[in-house]
């Protein structure tokens, strides 16, 4: 351990600002064979619905230039399941951080509910899967819908609440700014952009859904940019993601305001990337003579709303 | 059958690549760890490092030689990432994730192998398993597929031959000998691995006669180690992941 990546976040303590994004590291175990899961800072598990999910039919997954597009649809195996098989299975292992998807905002606050139990460490909020016909999209995408999620969860859980922010808006800082007013603990950015593929031989689109969510790196720019910007509006803090695949895109979104980050897609090119992750924060660190990698919060974004805070 | 077998990462030279028919290739590369552990009908995951590739390639393994260290694989050139693939050199690296997936039952006493196409590789490295216990019923487009032929000769006891043109064997699908085969035969399992279609159809005729059979899927994979659901599918039992859960299964199981 190093103790110049530890932090406390949202009364969480971590070994490291390195988590994983839900959806691309299942519930952590399926990647111990690479990953020393005590180093993460937490792992953002799989979206979990209130009922079992079978997800979309067709295909699900494609690559992109420097990218990835997916439309597996939220499959999981319910709350249920989670919480009488896998919760006790994962939870003395990793900080766990229940991703969770509703169809109504009372299922929002259902899911809260149940999932206020020994184990979970705080609980994120899905209003942004792009893969899902009902519910999903539509919460990330009106301030007012987002705000009645949050109220829900945070009436029924004692636990932190992130929400995720989707890119696919005019203005992500409307969106930061309406779900910190409605009491948010902090917020996630960014989920995936919406794209698609066509196959030309075939005359049709390659996924099953038509369209997916990107991914990767060919997004890290635009999250970039959303980091730096939500830094500048709001005063809870931020779990940075998009596209980091290496040292130094995490520093980088440090660097905008993330207080700490996530990573996705990169662990399906690499599955130790997040440790050497880890080892290249610290190294940097140590190059630059800092005590803590906190010291690097904000410092690229004169904007930052939390300088006095971190 | 859960795969239990711990998973590598291992950089891997190539040691060789030769083209055995048209677009088709044969790779192999120097990595010992995976070629120790590799049993028949898992596969590997493999980073191509000259390009930007995001998602790693599933590809079957056709042959480990544990002493020499040298995992083997034939695939067909297909899209980006394959094309990439048949342009490696001996002395190039890739980084190889596996084994992956649980791989077939070795228990059976006289097999019948029934593979198409690329399928057929996960059944090579099956068939020298079974050390000519084997017997082989494969299916190709034309003359110039049934290259595998010439593999399984010393392989396989037995090697049956069917081609959609008829320029080699009988002319037709697997299907047309099947069941015969399997009426005098006395095989005591099925093993097969190509295309859907012919797995599916394979799958009816071995329960028809009451010959118990393996199928081994191929789906687009994203992370390889059960995390992603990109390869779910449903079964018998629920949903499955072909990384993880397979991608060899019982045929009932997944033909139901």
């Amino acid at each position: 351990m190093d103790s110049t990546l530890e932090t406390t976040f949202l009364g969480i303590k971590m070994a490291s600002p390195v988590l994983t994004a839900s959806g691309t590291f299942g519930f952590g175990e399926e990647f111990r064979d690479f990953v020393d899961l005590s180093r993460l800072g937490g792992i953002m598990v799989k979206g979990t619905t209130r009922q079992p999910r079978r997800g979309n039919d067709g295909v699900r997954i494609t690559e992109t230039p420097m990218g990835m597009l997916n439309c597996i649809g939220l499959e999981n195996p319910g709350v249920e399941y989670f919480l009488s098989d896998i919760l006790p299975r994962i939870k003395d292992e990793m900080n766990v951080i229940v991703n969770i998807s509703g169809s109504s905002v009372e299922e929002y606050g259902e899911l809260a509910a149940m999932l206020d139990v020994p184990g979970v460490a705080a609980i994120e909020l899905n209003v942004s899967c792009p893969n899902v016909k009902e519910g999903g999209i539509v919460f990330g995408t009106d301030p007012a819908a987002a705000s009645a999620v949050v109220h829900a969860a945070k009436a029924n859980t004692k636990k932190p609440v992130i929400l995720k922010l989707s890119p696919n808006v005019t203005d992500i800082c409307l969106m930061a700014r309406a779900v910190e007013e409605a009491g948010a603990d902090a917020v996630s950015l960014i989920n995936t952009l919406i794209g698609m593929e066509i196959d030309i031989e075939r005359r049709r689109p390659v996924l099953g859904n038509v369209t997916g969510g990107l991914s990767g790196p060919a997004v890290k720019p635009v999250a970039l940019r959303m980091v730096y910007q939500v830094a500048r509006a709001v005063k809870i803090p931020i779990i940075g993601m998009g596209g980091i695949a290496s040292t130094e895109d995490a520093l980088e979104f440090l660097l905008a305001g993330a207080e700490v980050v996530a990573v996705g897609t990169a662990n399906f090119t690499d599955p130790e990337v997040t440790m050497k992750i880890c080892d290249g924060i610290a190294a940097y660190v140590r190059r630059q003579k800092l005590r803590s990698y906190r010291e690097l919060i904000g410092k690229a974004n004169d904007g930052f709303l939390r300088g006095d805070l971190v | 059958m859960p795969d239990s077998t711990q998973k590598l990462l291992e950089d891997a030279k190539v040691k060789g690549q030769q083209r055995l028919a048209e677009g088709v290739y044969y790779l192999a590369v120097h990595a010992p760890k995976i070629a120790a552990a590799a049993r028949p009908g898992q596969f590997v995951d493999i980073r191509i490092l000259t390009g930007a590739f995001i998602l790693r390639r599933p590809v079957g393994v056709v042959a480990a030689d544990r002493e020499n260290g040298i995992v083997a694989f034939i695939y067909r050139v297909i899209g980006r990432g394959t094309r990439a693939m048949a342009k490696l050199k001996a002395g190039d690296t890739v980084n190889l994730l596996g084994p992956l997936g649980n791989g077939f039952s070795m228990e059976h006493k006289h097999p019948l192998i029934v593979g198409g196409g690329m399928g057929l590789s996960p059944l090579f490295f099956y068939a020298a398993g079974m050390k000519g216990k084997a017997d082989v019923l494969m299916g190709g487009r034309s003359e110039e597929e049934v290259f595998w032929r010439s593999l399984f000769a010393g392989i396989a006891k037995n090697i049956h031959i069917t081609t959609d043109d008829g320029s080699v064997g009988t002319k037709g699908f697997v299907t047309e000998l099947l069941p015969k085969l399997l009426s005098e035969g006395s095989y005591d399992a099925v093993v097969v691995c190509g295309p859907d279609p012919m797995m599916k159809a394979v799958a009816a005729i071995a329960k028809e006669k009451g010959t118990p059979c393996q199928v081994s899927l191929e789906r687009r994979m994203g992370c390889g180690l059960g995390a992603c659901l990109s390869c779910s599918i449903d079964t018998a039992h629920g949903r499955r992941k072909v990384c993880k859960d397979g991608p060899v299964f019982p045929a009932e199981e997944v033909f139901f």
